[in-house]
């Protein structure tokens, strides 16, 4: 699907240029665009290494852990058909990373969390209810500092590019209880 | 400085400072432990990079062409209507399909915008609050036996709009 859409912006925009005869002006931010990219992708490479270093400290020091064992009770609410104490783990472990940013290693958990469900499932083609609510939680991001976005505000010369953190966590909260809510619905219909 | 700011800059300090005693505490080597996690950090910065490049000049040739400005204008009404900003549709569109798309989109607007306008700040939190639901649905799915994901998009989709009119309606106000 990306390759239709990405052939379709880089047509579209060529075929608008030649027809306003704005042809020069792509042009220059043809060869600009790709600097930009490289430059924008290695300003964003420190912010991930240092906060990826600091939660690899969290996991290590067994924080996470800690933390994922605190806000386990939520979960029978959330997922009453799971049972299996460790596939609960796996989800857990997903979501709090998730949390805190660690996009990468929320995805190690969730593969393995998504592996245990489709057993449970006995590999069935259609979805449980389980796989279900444990993909739109993913989807919805329950991401709390959203580092990258802070960077990129700082970069573009934002006089208070934090400002915008209590904002996002409402945000994100209403998506993902919105999530949980429909799923739920959903669930109750059959 | 008012309550929310305080706050909202002594969060990133105290889970920094939160960590490090933790670290400490449990007497773990926190530098190699640091060191291990942000080397992964750089890898996955140089694994965009390619993407980002891609989504870089598509965007650009789409927005400098004026296409984008067209796309805009089309939606205006029905923009105006139920009170979204019009300059944040091409974000809209794009991030449920691409983060890294999401993210070049960001970096236009808050450019041309200004990231402490309304519609800066309104962006920013929307993309804060969202991921990828196409490539949540690819990977997770793939990894199962399922072919009927049966309300998951449909779900998905309504948790997005929600977050985004959540995202709309609290920038005016906070």
């Amino acid at each position: 699907m990306m390759g239709y859409i990405w052939s379709g912006l880089m047509i579209i925009g060529i075929m608008t240029a030649t027809l306003s005869g704005r042809l020069e002006a792509l042009n220059t931010v043809f060869f600009q665009s790709c600097e930009e990219a490289v430059l924008f992708t290695i300003g964003l490479a420190g912010i991930m290494a240092l906060w990826s270093g600091m939660m690899n400290i969290a996991k290590g020091a067994g924080m996470i852990q800690a933390f994922s064992r605190a806000v386990k009770p939520i979960l029978s609410y959330i997922f009453p058909e799971e049972k299996n104490e460790e596939t609960l783990s796996l989800i857990v472990m997903n979501m709090v990373m998730n949390m805190f940013g660690a996009g990468n290693s929320a995805t190690v958990f969730g593969i393995k969390a998504m592996k245990a469900l489709d057993k449970s499932n006995h590999y069935r083609k259609r979805a449980s209810s389980t796989m279900c609510m444990f993909l739109v939680i993913n989807m919805s991001s329950v991401q709390l500092i959203p580092l990258t976005i802070i960077k990129i505000r700082n970069d573009v010369g934002s006089l208070d590019s934090v400002d915008i953190l209590i904002p996002t966590i409402i945000a994100t909260s209403v998506s993902t209880l919105s999530g949980i809510a429909i799923c739920k619905f959903f669930e109750r219909r059959g | 400085m008012d309550i929310l700011k305080l706050i909202s800059y002594s969060i990133i300090p105290s889970l920094l400072t939160i960590i490090l005693v933790f670290g400490l505490v449990k007497k773990v080597d926190i530098y190699k432990l640091f060191i291990e996690g942000a080397k992964e950090g750089i890898h996955t910065a140089a694994h965009i990079m390619p993407y980002m490049i891609a989504i870089f000049v598509a965007i650009a040739f789409f927005n400098t062409s004026g296409a984008l400005g067209i796309l805009e204008r089309l939606f205006t009404p029905i923009c105006q209507l139920i009170g979204f900003p019009s300059e944040l549709l091409s974000l809209l569109f794009i991030k449920p399909v691409s983060g890294s798309g999401g993210l070049a989109f960001i970096k236009t607007i808050l450019d041309q915008y200004g990231a402490d306008s309304y519609v800066g700040r309104t962006a920013s939190v929307m993309m804060g609050s969202a991921e990828t639901i196409f490539y949540t649905l690819a990977v997770y799915f793939g990894v199962t036996s399922v072919k009927n994901g049966r309300y998951v998009l449909v779900s998905g989709f309504i948790a997005y709009f929600a977050g985004v009119a959540a995202s709309v309606i609290i920038c005016k106000y906070i």
